[in-house]
């Protein structure tokens, strides 16, 4: 039979297909000096200073790029390009004295110029910098000398140091600036080398960096969205650390395997369940209070975070040193739920929207507070939404939801709550003077205090409910040392990773 | 023959006008707004109202349906909003991996389909066709990303030959192109050569079942004979039209394979640009699927054709 033969090669041709594959293994590939790192997301481009998503700060933040300032591992903010810094008297000039000798990776100096050139651009009428509020305290930069810069201020502002240690301040020169996007350059310790769209950026390590040398002398970055895919890419050693694993169920067992590290950390993603208070059922502050007794916040972490993650009781993250435990205000009571919502005239019970954006948090984490509001009597409609549309519905417009579930990750920004036609529709005339006094701060201890005050604001206000912090829980190849555990800001700084 | 063609043409274009207005409404409809989704929640009205002109968002949707198809005629494809690279480029780029992880797994599974569906036929309603059978209806119950998963387990897990996913480029050299498309385009080609089999088997079961086999037989003709002459040829029609549609499947439908594999292909380019609303690449993508469907089309029809002459008439 002429057929069976043309399947017996066939066959031969599929066997032969699979031998080639059988050359080395995969994980025996690694080579000193080499990381690479698994990220979730890939970045849209590499300009931290011209977009939002989280994903550019994560490849490029203090590793390609790099601020006057900038934040470290536990959030604390450290000299970067500025070796430091003079605050006048009243708070409103800041002389900062840069590094000399420091080289932008295309060879050209970082000059006083630069950094002008860096806020103008962030700060300019047609500038695409997503948190241009950063810049707004800024009236002028001077630029005396080239290793001098000195910025005047509107007005006092006690968190502008830390404000300049974002990505989005981050200082690029005027020849390469508009080509950030596709071909960076930066000062950091690793220059960009290339860009596999959909699989990959590599970075390499820039010989010509001013301070302490890395030890690596390449880094990819290997984009893998999907969570199972990324726990087999771990497991077939293709990934060396993967900072933020999207499947906390499978941490347990790279546990218990001798070949990796589990690391859990704090980020700041606080998980909110945000009520819009432009309905009039939610400017009841006794069905606020009813619906926070109604919910059970470990049974939620428990649930849909496999038990990683902090209660929290107002909008501030557990780890930060002005932080005040207020998740004991309304415990889960459901008769009390029951007997305020009575109070409020909801005794027949209540049909709300619960409207949950795509991550795990949301969707798992809605199904079971869903449960738990229908226990008082609240029937919560879930409807799933995508990104763009919870943008475009809840967060902006007409703010079409009553309830939603979303994580709130920007560092200290407890100031939404004040913020004008937020989609809260929360307002307090006490939190926004507290607010004001902060900006006028600049003593820690007095800062810590005005933040604890806001934060027993919010939570007696129950302007959300507030669930739980966000944990940072990833995976690395044993023997990987100097990686970030938590994530003050998010970035994945490899510029101390070594291998033991 | 001529007016064959130029139909054929000229109902490529009304067809890919007539997706590129479905797309572009569809897309205009739908809710998001690609300057906030790319600056986040933490963006001032100003500067989400510089992107929007930056990105030209700000002109009436009839004059940007216009400037879009203008481009396309003359080869300008756009500017990718979320990359800003030029969508011609970042659609190479995953073709690049698309078509020849469609190439591989359309081989895979003619190579293993067609004798497998001949061997059924020839063996009907007996062991080998059951066999066959069996095993296709299994193959076809399995869900790809599923039997992707298990061949990550065992070849990149397990035994360490492969990468679990990932496409390192073709500038790293073919071997190792290859070997990162060889488990996605085989999980790919599994349930495409069990549709392939069984259509296979029934049409030459069907020709098999024709007066002019019978006519052959009594000739005396030997049964690799008859096969070769008679049953395949007129068997083909069917199967080249699977073949084709299957192609273009292929092409368009395997993000699921792709995110299990993470490959960056055209589908996971499709996917992410519509959450993103990435409008340009959507728009490009879809009317260039569309149009990839229809060329594939016209060249069944051709193949058809060649095999036999009869459509011609009807055409």
């Amino acid at each position: 039979m002429g057929f069976s033969k043309t399947a017996r090669v066939g066959l031969a041709g599929l066997v032969l297909c699979l031998l080639a594959g059988l050359g080395l293994r995969v994980s025996e590939l690694r080579a000193e000096g080499r990381l690479v790192v698994g990220v979730t997301l890939e970045p849209p481009h590499l300009d931290p200073t011209a977009g939002a998503a989280a994903a550019i700060d994560e490849v490029v933040y203090a590793n390609l790029f790099e601020g006057l300032t900038r934040i470290d591992e536990n959030g604390a903010v450290q000299p970067a390009l500025a070796m430091r810094w003079d605050i006048s008297e009243d708070g409103l000039t800041y002389t900062f004295h840069l590094r000399e000798g420091v080289r932008f990776h295309d060879g050209s100096t970082m000059e006083s110029s630069d950094v002008a050139f860096s806020l103008q651009r962030a700060s300019a009428t047609d500038s695409t910098n997503a948190q241009k509020r950063l810049f707004e305290p800024i009236a002028s930069v001077a630029t005396p000398d080239p290793a001098t810069v000195l910025i005047t201020l509107k007005r006092a502002n006690g968190l502008f140091l830390w404000n300049m240690g974002w990505g989005d301040a981050v200082i690029v020169a005027p020849e390469s600036a508009d080509a950030n996007k596709t071909q960076p350059v930066g000062t950091g310790p690793f220059r960009f080398e290339r860009w596999v769209k959909g699989d990959s950026v590599q970075l390499e390590r820039f010989d010509g960096y001013w301070g302490a040398k890395p030890s690596m002398d390449r880094v990819t970055f290997k984009i893998i969205p999907d969570p199972s895919a990324q726990v087999a890419a771990m497991l077939a050693g293709d990934i060396d650390v993967f900072p933020n694993l999207g499947a906390p169920e499978s941490l347990k067992r790279f546990e218990d395997d001798s070949r990796f590290d589990v690391f859990v950390g704090t980020t700041e993603g606080e998980t909110i369940l945000v009520m819009n208070q432009r309905r009039a059922l939610f400017q009841d502050i006794r069905v606020r209070r009813a619906i926070a007794h109604a919910i059970d916040r470990n049974a939620v972490i428990d649930g849909a975070m496999f038990g990683y993650g902090t209660p929290i009781g107002s909008h501030f993250a557990p780890h930060s040193e002005a932080y005040v435990d207020l998740t004991g205000l309304y415990p889960h009571d459901q008769g009390k739920a029951r007997s305020l919502l009575e109070e409020a005239g909801h005794g027949g019970g209540i049909d709300l929207v619960l409207k949950l954006p795509p991550p795990s948090y949301a969707r798992r984490g809605g199904e079971i507070i869903a449960a738990q509001l229908a226990k008082v009597g609240i029937k919560a409609e879930i409807v799933p939404v995508e990104w763009a549309q919870w943008l475009a519905d809840v967060f902006r417009n007409d703010h079409l939801f009553d309830l939603t579930i979303v994580s709130h990750t920007e560092p200290l920004d407890i100031d939404i709550y004040t913020r004008d036609e937020y989609y809260f529709g929360y307002f307090s005339a006490p939190l926004e003077s507290v607010m004001t006094a902060l900006l006028d701060a600049t003593d820690d201890a007095d800062r810590n205090k005005l933040y604890g005050r806001a934060q027993r604001i919010i939570a007696d206000d129950v302007a959300n409910v507030f669930l739980f912090q966000l944990a940072k829980h990833g995976v690395q190849r044993r023997g990987l040392k100097g990686m970030w555990r938590n994530s003050p800001i998010q970035a994945n700084d490899v510029t101390r990773a070594r291998w033991e | 023959m001529l007016t064959f063609f130029a139909r054929r043409v000229a109902a490529l274009f009304l067809t890919l006008l007539a997706a590129s207005a479905v797309v572009f409404v569809v897309l205009e409809v739908l809710p998001g707004d690609v300057a906030q989704i790319m600056l986040g929640t933490g963006a001032q009205e100003d500067t989400l109202a510089a992107l929007r002109t930056q990105l030209g968002l700000d002109r009436p949707a009839a004059e940007r349906y216009i400037r879009w198809l203008a481009g396309l005629v003359s080869g300008d494809l756009g500017t990718s909003y979320t990359y800003d690279v030029p969508v011609a480029e970042l659609v190479r780029d995953r073709l690049s991996v698309t078509i020849p992880l469609a190439l591989l797994a359309f081989i895979i599974s003619a190579l293993v389909a067609l004798p497998a569906g001949m061997f059924a036929a020839q063996h009907h309603n007996r062991l080998g066709d059951w066999g066959v059978m069996a095993t296709s209806q299994l193959a076809l119950a399995i869900p790809n990303f599923w039997f992707a998963i298990l061949l990550i387990l065992v070849f990149s897990v397990a035994l360490g030959w492969l990468p679990a996913g990932g496409f390192p480029g073709w500038s790293e050299g073919i071997g190792q192109a290859i070997r990162s498309l060889l488990l996605p385009s085989l999980a790919l080609a599994l349930g495409e050569a069990a549709i392939l089999a069984r259509v296979t088997r029934g049409a030459i079961l069907d020709t098999l079942g024709e007066d002019f086999i019978r006519t052959a037989r009594a000739k005396g003709l030997g049964t690799t004979e008859i096969m070769r002459r008679h049953v395949l040829r007129n068997a083909f029609i069917p199967i080249a039209t699977i073949l084709g549609l299957q192609f273009a499947f292929l092409v368009a439908g395997a993000v699921i394979v792709e995110n299990v594999f993470h490959l960056p292909g055209l589908g996971r380019l499709l996917v992410q640009a519509v959450h993103q609303r990435d409008l340009f690449v959507v728009r490009d993508v879809a009317v260039l699927l569309a149009g990839l469907v229809i060329v594939v089309n016209f060249m069944v029809d051709g193949v058809y054709a060649l095999i036999d002459p009869r459509p011609r008439i009807e055409l």
